[in-house]
């Protein structure tokens, strides 16, 4: 524990935007479950976001330093409990992405998602050239293809693209080649045919009712279309908690997680979803000046790779909602309902204040 | 991120209205409720034509894997196949999911209790209360009352709005006429459906509203009579009342069974009814358009006398035949009539006289006396269909055949045959007008308190006089030549005609087929002074207007004067007097239909009879109604 890391270090900005976003998560959770036998849920994430909280709190007053020291140990930490959810996992919705852990049902990936984002911010942080070499980049590569390959197994796409703009926020920030990135961009391209052939069918089934949605209003394309329904039917000024009529009556699928923003969107109307995005974008803004602030070039990935993936979500989520995207399972951070999503999305802010205490301290 | 606040802003502000409308169609089943057509009901509030419930069978396809997984147990408890469920569902893939559609259009009461006790797991299901519409059997007053069908595209069009696809509307007769009173104004029941279909709320409703009945002109008593002395034959009936216009009785035979179209006809049904040589559809009593023969003699001595062209007591020698312009015209009597007056040549029906009349009127005087009592054109009955008869003149001829009208044409038409054509309806106008000294009334079936048009020709009280004189003594004179029909205490008039269907040159071309036989006209009324009821009968076929014709018209006077003298109850003659031509379905539909005068008719209810067979809607579905056509 360093000395002089006081209250007022903590980063209150942050905090505020967080405990907003978090509040209308909940508000709109509960508006969304009240009236069905999911009723109580939003009690549910309250308990989530203080056990979040104290995490976050917990990590925060631990070195991120000595977080980065144990780097190799909980990378393979990581890919242990990614092989075990493979194994042992449970299955829900036909993905293997659950391991019971006390009671509860914990997203393996999620954590990934955590060690990944330390593990980059070492390796980056001690590249110490200027420009990337291209064995570096291969390195790095590697390093994330792994966990990104054990996740596409369990399936889950959406999780494994996600950490893709860790890698790349990293590469760039460390100085990659041009021709690499465009290397990279091209074998990537190359990659998406023989990905195509290997994607589940519900999964090319999202990715086509994205490109068509209404060829099939009541089958894949059915999320899609009822979600900007909810969302165009909200108008200025939303018809109200508890009066959106496509999340009351169950059209808006999975309303109180992935599709919270169109059930927020109906409810709450223009208004609420610009409030809402305002919310995301300070709270990214606040992370890429924490990263600037940052005491080493560790600490400056490390609060990169957080601000990476916490963009990718809102942006991949928010765009999903409006059909500007295909329906992927990625949640809404710090709004979605889920234990492991949130627990991820508190221990990542939980490094980002951890730097932000000690940019001072030498 | 601007980026995507635009596409919130595109779908929350610009495309709202959009986005609104369908998030309300997703969440409300508006299920028409269909309001009840009109009854008919006869002068007296005896209902003729009513509704009857009948239940379709619905599928809400709302959760199609839950409609897949149910079909083979739907298929087994509505006894129908799945491939033929599954071929139903196929024709209505365009249609969007949330419309219900028919599987089954008449539901058994085996299906109800199927639907009904499993409501919980084959929720699916729902029945959809119509109400069809129910005739007399038999045919019993088809071509007055019509019948009804699914509205076709040209009446959408038409309608400017007012009917949808699927509508019940009137496609012939009163049903046609009278659509707009007799159909109601579906209502509309809309309810709060989750995102699998399930009912979970009501919103208001839109009651139905239900169709007015109509009260018609027709005494069903006499209309009884009336079929009855058609059934077998080709020809039809008119009664009016002259003083008003009101058609008393009016029908027409052949005739088709109008509960066919209350379902739905077949194809085949309607070709066989469109191409029966025997033309069932035809409205006998307005369509029919033939010559009137000898009845037309009423409207010569008419002429004569209103003329002055020539005296009243003017009298002809009649031989049996008599040249004109070159040519032998034949009296109908091969001996002659002698020495033959106006009045003789009434009660006798003398050809020669009335050629002599006709030659000297000529034929454009003849068309003005025509015209102006009747003929020609339609009288305006409140019916679709009325044609207007043929009334010649030269310039008719010049105008239709760019030819000139020879005078030995006017001497056949002079005893109604030739180029005149007429239909009952008009005939019954003509008698009704001209025995009333020129008062006509415009014919109808709508029962009002309001007075029909009226068309004065003012006759003079010596023609009408001696006209009435002339058709008494065709039926009460000895020698005259409906004498058989003589009715005692009543003092029945009328006029006998025979028409051949096809000119004598016309017989010669057609090789001789003597097949064609003369139609039998009457046209009678009573009483003499201040007449009360008019009756046209054509029997075509019937050869003698005294024998086939009279007959009828008689039949009909008399269960007038029955009814008047109160010597037949209304009540006994629809319930005991079982016509002996008619089918007992027919006659067992209509005795339970009867009832007694009750007064107003808007208080008379529609449907008098919960058949016990009847199924009824059961306790889950109060709002007797879900309906096919959903959503607009």
């Amino acid at each position: 524990m360093n000395e002089g890391t006081g209250i007022r270090d903590y980063d209150w900005w942050l905090l505020t935007i967080i405990f907003g976003i978090c509040g209308i998560g909940v508000l709109e959770i509960w508006s969304a479950t009240h009236a069905s036998h999911l009723a109580g849920m939003h009690w549910k994430q309250l308990w989530w976001i203080a056990l979040g909280f104290g995490l976050m709190m917990l990590l925060s007053r631990l070195d991120y330093h000595s977080v980065l020291d144990k780097t190799p140990i909980l990378y393979l930490i990581g890919i242990i409990a990614l092989l075990a959810v493979l194994v042992v996992g449970h299955t829900r919705y036909g993905a293997k992405r659950w391991l019971p852990v006390m009671g509860e049902f914990l997203q393996v990936s999620e954590i990934a998602k955590l060690i990944i984002i330390v593990t980059l911010a070492r390796f980056f942080a001690e590249v110490r050239t200027d420009r990337l070499a291209i064995a570096d980049l291969c390195k790095a590569a590697v390093l994330t293809a792994v966990p990104i390959g054990l996740i596409l197994l369990q399936p889950d796409l959406g999780t494994a693209m996600v950490l893709i703009p860790v890698v790349a926020v990293g590469a760039y920030l460390a100085g990659i080649q041009w021709k690499h990135a465009a290397v990279m961009v091209l074998a990537a391209a190359l990659m998406v045919p023989i990905g195509w052939h290997h994607l589940k069918p519900y999964q090319k089934e999202r990715v086509s009712t994205f490109l068509r949605p209404e060829e099939d209003p009541k089958g894949s394309g059915y999320q899609i279309l009822q979600s900007k329904i909810a969302v165009g039917s909200g108008g200025f000024w939303g018809k109200g908690l508890g009066h959106g009529s496509q999340n009351q009556l169950g059209f808006v699928p999975v309303r109180y997680s992935d599709f919270i923003l169109a059930a927020l969107a109906e409810e709450l109307g223009f208004a609420g979803v610009f409030v809402t995005l305002v919310l995301y974008t300070a709270l990214l803004l606040r992370l890429i000046q924490n990263a600037q602030h940052a005491k080493d070039r560790a600490g400056m990935f490390l609060v990169m790779g957080v601000a990476a993936i916490l963009g990718f979500h809102v942006l991949v989520n928010v765009a999903m909602v409006i059909g500007f995207m295909p329906v992927t399972g990625i949640p809404l951070p710090l709004m979605s309902y889920g234990g492991s999503a949130m627990l991820f999305v508190f221990l990542a802010l939980g490094l980002v204040m951890n730097v932000r205490l000690r940019r001072f301290v030498n | 991120m601007a980026l995507l606040v635009l596409g919130f802003w595109k779908l929350q502000i610009i495309h709202s209205d959009l986005y609104a409308q369908l998030a309300e169609r997703n969440r409300v089943r508006s299920i028409p409720i269909i309001a009840p057509r009109g009854a008919m009901l006869d002068r007296y509030g005896r209902v003729i034509v009513d509704n009857y419930p009948s239940f379709s069978v619905l599928l809400l396809r709302d959760d199609p894997q839950q409609v897949e997984r149910l079909l083979p147990q739907i298929a087994d408890g509505l006894s129908v196949t799945v491939d033929d469920l599954r071929q139903q569902m196929d024709a209505a893939n365009s249609l969007p999911h949330f419309q219900p559609i028919v599987i089954k259009p008449e539901a058994t009461p085996g299906d109800i209790a199927f639907i009904e006790s499993h409501r919980a797991d084959i929720p699916v299901l729902e029945m959809l209360m119509v109400h069809r519409r129910r005739y007399p059997h038999g045919g019993f007053m088809a071509h007055v009352s019509g019948y009804v069908g699914e509205v076709s595209s040209d009446q959408i069009e038409e309608s400017g709005g007012r009917y949808r696809p699927g509508d019940i509307v009137g496609k012939a007769g009163l049903e046609r006429q009278y659509n707009d009173h007799l159909m109601g104004i579906d209502g509309m029941r809309r309810s709060v459906v989750n995102s699998v279909g399930r009912e979970v709320g009501r919103l208001e409703q839109t009651d139905a509203v239900p169709g007015k009945p109509i009260r018609l002109t027709i005494d069903y008593d006499l209309q009884l009579v009336a079929e009855e002395a058609l059934v077998g034959k080709k020809g039809a009936v008119v009664a009016i009342d002259p003083k008003s216009g009101e058609v008393l009785a009016m029908a027409s035979q052949p005739s088709y069974d109008p509960n066919d179209f209350a379902v739905r006809i077949s194809k085949d049904e309607w070709q066989d009814l469109n191409e029966d040589a025997e033309r069932p559809l035809l409205d006998r009593a307005i369509q029919a358009q033939l010559a009137p023969g000898s009845v037309f003699k009423i409207l010569m001595a008419t002429a004569m006398l209103e003329s002055k062209a020539i005296p009243a007591d003017y009298h002809v020698f009649c031989p049996g035949s008599a040249e004109f312009y070159g040519r032998v015209f034949h009296d109908w009597k091969k001996e002659g009539h002698g020495d033959v007056d106006l009045h003789k040549a009434i009660v006798h029906s003398c050809d020669v006289f009335f050629y002599n009349v006709g030659k000297q009127l000529g034929i454009d005087r003849i068309s003005f006396y025509g015209g102006n009592l009747g003929l020609g054109h339609k009288t305006g009955v409140d019916l679709p269909g009325e044609e207007p008869g043929i009334m010649p003149s030269e310039s008719w001829k010049e105008k239709v055949f760019h030819q000139k009208w020879y005078p030995g044409e006017t001497i056949s038409v002079a005893i109604g045959q030739g180029a005149i054509a007429v239909t009952p309806i008009q005939l019954s106008y003509m008698i009704g007008g001209i025995i009333t000294g020129g008062r006509f009334h415009q014919p109808h079936l709508l029962l009002s308190d309001k007075a029909a048009p009226e068309i004065d020709f003012p006759i003079s009280d010596s023609t009408v006089d001696t006209v009435t004189e002339g058709m008494f003594g065709v039926v009460n004179e000895p020698g005259g030549t409906a004498g058989a029909s003589k009715l005692p205490g009543i003092e029945l008039c009328g006029k006998t005609g025979s028409a051949q269907v096809i000119s004598e040159q016309g017989l010669k071309r057609a090789g001789k087929q003597a097949a064609l036989k003369d139609n039998a006209w009457f046209v009678g009324f009573a009483p003499r002074q201040n007449p009360e009821i008019v009756v046209a009968v054509l029997v075509q076929g019937g050869e003698h207007g005294g024998e086939a014709a009279a007959p009828i018209a008689r039949n009909v006077v008399k269960a007038y004067y029955d009814k008047k003298q109160g010597r037949i109850s209304p009540q006994q003659l629809t319930t005991q007097a079982v016509p002996p031509g008619i089918p007992p379905s027919f006659v067992a539909n209509t005795a339970r239909n009867s009832k007694p005068d009750d007064g107003e008719e808007e208080t008379v209810p529609t449907n008098p009879d919960p058949a016990p067979t009847k199924p009824q809607p059961v306790s889950t579905t109060p709002q007797p109604t879900p309906a096919a056509t959903v959503n607009p």
